[in-house]
């Protein structure tokens, strides 16, 4: 079996020069600040595959040598623990180091999620990367973009004269001589922190960066060359299998594994409770593991019926509602009162849980894909009790994740079947595994009191449990407003999910603000721009309104308008929809829905659509059918025939709108626009057939109820 | 403009060699049941033992990766190969069914080094986010759009509607599809 974990892209194989300083005696010299500037790069080799435990623990984040290097050929390198799954980001990162150092994108490898490699990172998520990350890196190019032009004078023996870059050279002003950055990295001798005060390029002057730059190593992926963790293979790799619990918080009581062991090639691993077997193919694998035979202890677990009165009832205690608030709510000429009730829904990452793992020595390698690979380390580091500084977590790029992998459960099942086989082992998760062992977006009980006094909102008590405080906090103006997050117990396994809880209190907060706004007898919109303070919130409703037309009247009466607008993780989102109710049938046919978007400076306009378009859609399913369905500890539709995700027919005619803001720092946009689509269809019902809805999924039959 | 020819997918005829099975014996002196299928126009010598899915022989036995594991039951269409010119899910295609077939994976596509039509315009519109739907997606687009030339978006839609991509590009996809159509047609 050949290796095919290390290799790398093809810019990597073409640049990397084969002989200079390991980045690991790099780290050691950089301690006694004596180290060179240039440094390289065997990391690929093996005695460079763990880090010395003198040496720093993780590459120095204040250091400019953490981030970016250029080699003695100019081969740029940057590094960070962010990972790629499907963000984009790998091109996005990449375009702002670009922008700042005048070198065409191809210049340029981007190292992701390397624990060896990279500064420590706490995981990719909360649309983190485009606010934090990428001024890092452009204040890390610039940086290095200034010693360089230093380096350039020197050479010249020129003054503070302007001199011109391009395609990774410095230009002499005079005589038209050129000096490469490697070249140039080479002369120099001290290590520098970035330069915190350096100037970058302003976004009004940016050719790279907001330009629509393809898929960094896009082919690869259309042809299938890219290996996710789920593709890589080792030498003398075997397939590894777990064995489960029949349902949630079964005990095992015996294990019979003689049958399975008997199997030719199959090793069983027994570890009190971790169970699992190794073979020479996944089929052997998975046979093995079907003959073991197990009896489990059922301990009781909450009916799928009774979820969201378990919710409430097991919330602490809570605070008592302000006196003002309840009193502004008696006051109000117009009030609503209502519960929502949020379905648990699965993240259903294409590709399901991957770990791929390999012992040398006391030595661990393991690859996975997760959006935390640090967090994997830490993992690795208690399961094992040996220190980070012998573990290795590789992240390759990976088939999605969406909130859905923060943890390390496959990369550390491999780790303990390498270890008690020793022999490097995969564990590929089934989907049936991906849908009932890693965990879900939390359902949740919101409750709602709102009043208006004078088409101005005078009381708003908003109460979510379970499913958390994210996007709680109302953008609408007022003075009595009372919103509290209650922990719950959840029957379920649940954990992050693109946009957290913003789904859920965004849905319930639009869909109060939408029935006020009828029974106050104002437009919606309109009631929504009176109420609201914020000018980037206005500014993309009036943006999706005007696109969308919203005072056109209506081609049918069995059609309806809505809309809905919020403020989440630094974007501004409003989204607008038409939908169709059949006046026989009752069938909902969603035909229109316009979004628009800001998020201050446009990095990348196409992958930034992309990324609406999928957000808009993804919740589309979670809006509309999405629900994990579940009884005494057993999920029932644990697979992609019975659990429905949108599909390319669920799709109804999309426009995204892109509020470019260059006066604005850039922030992420992998989260906010999936709030909006389903209150936006939530009242666009309403405003067609007079049927209010409160809970996701709204409509898995497709149908919609008469009053 | 030029006509951009489609990768030639039907293959007529019948069956080029008869299907057995082959007893070998290992060197353990068990003996191992193995079979010849052709994979992308070459002919490869498998093991059939325990009747393996043709997704496993292509990933495990071949190292073919690039056709995907999605769901095990032929519900999202990332382990689609080309059986005799139909986009069919691996995963639940026993390997000994595909005796006398011939297979095409994402990794067969390319001719003399030049992507194919379907993957040069996915890759053109840039509408893949984490991809890995991209080969069961590229593998079905490729058997549509050649058995029917000058389509429009819905009987695009219609067409790829066994595909999931959990990152939701679909807007993106039909497009550059009836893009590519639309092309072919004139030609």
């Amino acid at each position: 079996m050949k290796d095919t974990t290390n290799r790398q892209p093809k810019t990597m194989e073409k640049s990397a020069p084969k002989k200079g300083i390991s980045r690991r005696r790099f780290f050691k010299y950089m301690g006694t600040g004596i180290a060179t500037y240039f440094v390289w790069t065997d990391y690929l080799a093996s005695e460079s595959l763990f880090r010395d435990q003198k040496s720093l623990a993780y590459p120095d984040p204040d250091q400019l040598s953490s981030w970016i290097h250029v080699s003695e050929t100019g081969a740029i390198t940057v590094y960070t623990g962010k990972v790629e799954v499907g963000q984009n980001i790998r091109t996005s990162l990449t375009q702002v180091v670009a922008e700042e150092l005048f070198v065409p994108i191809s210049a340029i490898n981007l190292v992701m999620g390397d624990t060896q490699l990279t500064p420590y990172d706490r995981g990719t998520y909360g649309s983190l990367t485009t606010p934090q990350m990428a001024p890092v890196l452009r204040k890390a190019a610039a940086s290095l973009r200034e010693i360089l032009l230093q380096e350039a004078r020197k050479e010249w023996k020129l003054g503070e004269v302007e001199l011109t870059l391009e395609k990774g050279t410095v230009q002499h002003p005079g005589n038209g001589k050129k000096l490469g950055y490697g070249s140039l990295a080479k002369a120099k001798h001290l290590l520098q922190p970035i330069d915190e005060n350096v100037q970058t390029i302003h976004p009004d002057n940016w050719k790279v960066s907001g330009t629509s730059v393809r898929k960094i190593n896009g082919e690869d992926f259309i042809t299938g060359r890219h290996r996710y963790v789920s593709d890589r293979v080792l030498p003398n790799m075997v397939y590894g299998k777990v064995l489960r619990p029949p349902v949630y918080g079964a005990k095992l009581l015996r294990v019979d594994t003689s049958s399975a062991a008997e199997l030719p090639g199959v090793q069983v691993v027994k570890e009190g409770d971790f169970i699992g077997v190794t073979a020479k193919n996944s089929r052997t694998a998975a046979m093995a593991l079907a003959m073991i035979e197990a009896e489990w202890e059922k301990s009781p677990q909450v009916p799928g019926n009774q979820l969201f009165e378990h919710l409430e009832k097991s919330a602490g205690n809570t605070d008592p509602v302000p006196a003002a608030v309840s009193d502004a709510f008696d006051n109000g000429s117009i009030k609503v009162a209502h519960d929502f009730k949020v379905s648990y829904i699965a993240h259903v990452p294409l590709e399901p849980r991957a770990g791929l793992a390999r012992w040398t020595g006391d030595q661990l390698e393991v690859w996975t894909g997760t959006q935390r690979p640090f967090g994997v380390q830490e993992e690795l580091e208690n399961t094992f009790s040996i220190p980070k500084e012998k573990i290795r977590v590789y992240m390759p790029d990976t088939g999605s994740g969406y909130g859905g992998k923060h943890t390390g459960e496959a990369g550390i099942e491999a780790a303990k079947l390498a270890k008690a086989t020793g022999l490097p082992v995969k564990v590929n998760w089934t989907r049936e595994e991906e849908f009932k062992w890693a965990y879900f977006r939390p359902a949740g009980l919101i409750r709602v009191k709102a009043a208006v006094h004078g088409n101005r909102i005078s009381s708003w008590e908003f109460h979510n449990y379970n499913s958390g405080g994210a996007g709680i906090s109302s953008p609408y103006s007022g003075q009595n407003k009372y919103q509290e997050y209650h922990r719950s117990d959840s029957p379920l396994r649940q954990g992050s999910y693109r946009a957290l809880a913003s789904t859920a209190n965004i849905f319930a907060m639009e869909s109060i603000i939408n029935d006020l706004a009828k029974m106050a007898g104002t437009d919606p919109m309109q009631f929504r721009l009176n109420n609201l303070e914020d000018d980037r919130l206005k500014s993309v409703i009036k943006a999706a309104g005007q696109s969308f037309n919203w005072n056109r009247d209506k081609s049918k009466s069995s059609h309806g308008f809505g809309m809905a607008c919020a403020a989440v993780k630094g974007g501004f989102v409003a989204t607008f929809a038409e939908v169709a109710v059949d006046p026989d049938s009752r069938e909902l046919k969603i035909l229109s829905a316009v979004t628009a978007f800001e998020c201050g400076a446009v990095l990348n306009p196409r992958h930034l659509e992309s990324q609406i378009t999928g957000c808009v859609l993804q919740g589309l399913g979670g809006a509309l059918f999405e629900s994990v369905e579940f009884n005494e500890g057993n999920v029932s539709n644990a697979f992609l025939s019975s659990y429905r995700v949108p599909r390319f027919k669920d799709v109804p005619e999309m426009k995204v709108i892109l509020v470019n803001r260059k006066d604005l720092p850039s922030s992420g946009a992998g989260e906010a626009p999936i709030v909006c689509i389903a209150p936006a269809i939530r009242n666009a019902i309403d405003d067609a057939v007079g049927v209010k809805l409160y809970d996701l999924p709204m409509l898995p039959s497709g149908v919609v109820p008469r009053s | 403009m030029g006509n951009v020819p489609l990768a030639s997918l039907s293959w007529k005829g019948s069956l080029y060699f008869s299907i057995e099975l082959f007893k070998l014996i290992d060197i353990h002196g068990n003996p191992k049941n193995i079979m010849k299928v052709s994979v992308n126009n070459k002919e490869y010598t498998v093991e059939v033992d325990g009747n393996p899915s043709l997704l496993e022989v292509l990933r495990e036995q071949l190292d073919l990766t690039g056709t995907k594991y999605g769901c095990g039951e032929a519900a999202c269409g990332a382990c689609r190969v080309l059986v005799n010119g139909t986009p069919t899910p691996s995963c639940i295609t026993p390997v000994t069914s595909i005796q006398g077939k011939q297979v095409l994976t994402i990794e067969g596509l390319e001719t003399d080094g030049k992507l194919h039509p379907v993957q040069q315009v996915f890759l053109e519109e840039d509408v893949f986010q984490c991809s890995y739907c991209a080969p069961g997606m590229v593998m079905t687009a490729v058997a549509l759009v050649e058995n029917n030339k000058g389509m429009g978006e819905q009987e695009i839609i219609d067409g790829m509607n066994g595909n999931i991509c959990r990152c939701c590009t679909y807007p993106a996809i039909v497009k550059a599809l009836h893009k590519l159509t639309q092309k072919e047609t004139k030609g």
